[in-house]
């Protein structure tokens, strides 16, 4: 069998603590790791870095690369681009994954650019698996799964040729493990070898305003479609939500009328969520919504129209007009818990 | 200080009209299937791109590499205020991913374009979603970048003040020209074609449609581009050679991504349980959901 380098998750850092999105690829890095049979490194870049490399441990990193300095206290593309190109050709690791997020959208592109390697980007799922063209067979390669077209194909891509193989993965599509506190491994400095490319781009002034409501930590969600008629009659999605407890989402559709805030936006072009329990109401279900929604553990569908796409994925249904179903669903919920 | 500011644009199929049709049986898309399309943010760009040209001056040189019916999008950049535009097409550059692609845009800046202020792209095209090209043209071209730029504030001494909307975070950055910004679809709203221009420019012709123009006006290829060009009609069209291209670094040799297989999202079709819409039905749907512990 041919050796292969380490697997690689470049770790964000958000405000000074690691983004989630690094923890779930941690999680997926540690699945692919143990298939190659290699370890799981993560690179942090940061003022601070090593402090963070307790917390990276944790979930699951064997090694943290850390490179320390000042000037990597905030994230510019080209010095960030040129610390992480660095390491990836001092280093070799076979996978370096990254979360696609507006930062690593930034960043990955311009490392793949570097080292002429292949890159896919916002991955929704990652396997190893095996690859044939003209006659000659790529094995334990990196099967890069992706939306396209508008989320009307799944895509899978490989780079058969080049290392490392590197991809961006979607916030939220994959799980966190349970943190394993203490446990222990190996810290490594990485140079931070920069010059005037330092000045290329300052940062004058960074705003940051909270997310108004936290959909993907919400065990169950309740959320309104186009089909709720109004802002009006969105109200009964807050009702329902504070009987049970959820987060409020909405489609797209929703957003675009106005009826709820973009915070709120579940689907592609918003946040992927998985609860326990995914209520769409006045929802039809477009493939676009389903990608952000499709993997939440029970979904209870209530629509007029028994056509709809969501009825194909939901488990329990109601055909009915949304604005009768919910004021009965939410008395029958006040008698119930 | 008047700018040289070059836009990258993409046709791109409408993806909001996919069908199983359009797709062949290698996993590719049969783009002349499906309307094509100016890629929506590569409009957002163009605005940016002409915006400035108002305020300092200076020319809009519009890129777009693909098939020759892409020379579609060019026209319709000319009819908007677009200074020149330019066509890199060749049978060779097809099947390009991002890395390929970037590299026969930069080659093409690099071998005509230069110097040149600001390169600007839509934030992503809307088939590929990838948002790639954009950096990996300026690590070609060795510039800065800023994505997701939805304003430029102020130019002044060789250096640009720039906004970017990064949703939860924004951000103004200062950077030394030249830089390429990717512009999202909240910076502007993009102009119209301008009527004038629409009547000048439906005369404009890519190096792909010289040969039929001049058998139909019996001159010779060389009369029809000189022509064209006296009136800014002529669509440079470039190749391979035309821009120094290294062979092993375009279409599908220069491609490290490669499409293993491709599939049409099928619906699973759950084991979907139905209640009726009266009281009743909804007492045993929450009865259900309480027994299931649904509820945590």
């Amino acid at each position: 069998m041919a050796q292969h380098g380490e697997v690689w998750v470049y770790a964000e850092v958000d405000d000074g603590r690691i983004a989630d999105v690094s923890l779930e690829l941690l999680g997926k890095g540690r699945e692919l790791a143990g298939i190659l049979g290699v370890q799981l490194g993560a690179v942090v870049l940061s003022s601070d870095a090593k402090a963070l490399a307790v917390r990276l441990f944790a979930h699951g990193a064997d090694i943290v690369y850390a490179a320390e300095d000042a000037r990597l206290a905030r994230y510019t593309t080209i010095p960030y681009a040129r610390v992480l190109t660095d390491a990836i050709r001092e280093r070799k690791p076979e996978i370096v994954l990254y979360g696609a997020t507006p930062l690593g959208r930034d960043l990955a592109p311009r490392v793949a650019s570097a080292l002429k390697t292949g890159l896919t980007a916002d991955c929704t799922d990652l396997q190893i698996g095996s690859y044939e063209s003209a006659g000659r067979l790529y094995q334990q390669k990196l099967m890069q799964i992706r939306p396209a077209w508008g989320g009307n194909i799944i895509a899978t891509i490989v780079s058969p040729d080049v290392l490392p193989e590197m991809a961006t993965v979607r916030e939220g599509v994959m799980h966190v493990p349970e943190p394993v506190e203490g446990r222990q491994g190996v810290l490594v400095e990485i140079p931070v070898a920069l010059d005037s490319e330092c000045d290329f781009v300052t940062l004058l002034e960074r705003h940051t305003q909270p997310r108004r409501v936290d959909l993907r930590s919400a065990n169950i969600i309740v959320s309104g479609g186009y089909g709720m008629g109004s802002k009006q009659g969105f109200a009964l999605i807050h009702e329902l939500a504070e009987v049970l407890g959820a987060a409020v989402g909405g489609s797209r559709a929703a957003v675009d009328a106005g009826f709820v805030h973009a915070d709120h936006q579940v689907g592609q072009t918003g946040t992927t969520v998985r609860p326990k329990l995914y209520v769409a109401c006045g929802i039809s279900g477009a493939v676009q919504h389903r990608a952000g929604m499709e993997e939440s553990a029970k979904i209870l569908a209530i629509n007029r129209d028994r056509e709809a796409p969501i009825f194909q994925i939901a488990h329990y249904g109601i055909v009915g007009d949304v604005r009768e179903v919910l004021p009965r669903l939410i008395k029958a919920l006040k008698g119930k818990l | 200080m008047p700018l040289r500011i070059i836009v990258l644009a993409k046709q791109v199929p409408d993806t909001k009209n996919v069908t199983g049709e359009v797709m062949k049986p290698d996993g590719t898309l049969n783009r002349n299937a499906l309307a094509a399309i100016f890629n929506p943010e590569d409009l957002n760009a163009l605005e940016m791109g002409l915006e400035l040209k108002e305020r300092y001056g200076g020319e809009v040189i519009v890129i777009t590499m693909g098939p020759p019916r892409a020379a579609e999008i060019l026209k319709d950049s000319l009819c908007r205020g677009a200074d020149r535009v330019i066509l890199l097409s060749d049978r060779r550059f097809a099947a390009s991913d991002t890395l390929a692609t970037s590299y026969t845009i930069a080659q093409a800046i690099q071998t005509h374009l230069m110097p040149y202020d600001m390169v600007l792209c839509g934030r992503q095209a809307i088939d590929g979603d990838t948002a790639q090209v954009g950096p990996q043209v300026a690590e070609k071209l060795g510039i800065s970048q800023a994505t997701f730029a939805d304003k430029v504030l102020e130019i002044d001494g060789g250096r640009v003040r720039i906004r970017r909307d990064l949703g939860r975070a924004q951000e103004t950055v200062e950077a030394r020209l030249p830089v390429l910004l990717t512009v999202p679809k909240s910076a502007n709203s993009p102009r119209w074609p301008n009527a004038r221009l629409l009547l000048k420019n439906r005369r404009a012709r890519s190096g792909f449609e010289i040969e039929a123009e001049a058998k139909r006006q019996g001159r010779t290829v060389d009369q029809v581009v000189e022509g064209l060009q006296k009136k800014g009609l002529f669509i440079e069209t470039w190749g391979a050679e035309d821009i120094a291209a290294d062979l092993a670094r375009i279409g599908i040799s220069g491609s490290p991504t490669k499409v293993k297989k491709v599939e049409s999202v099928v619906l699973a079709g759950r084991n979907l349980k139905l209640y009726s819409a009266d009281d009743s039905g909804v007492r045993d749907l929450v009865t259900e959901l309480v027994e299931e512990r649904t509820f945590g």
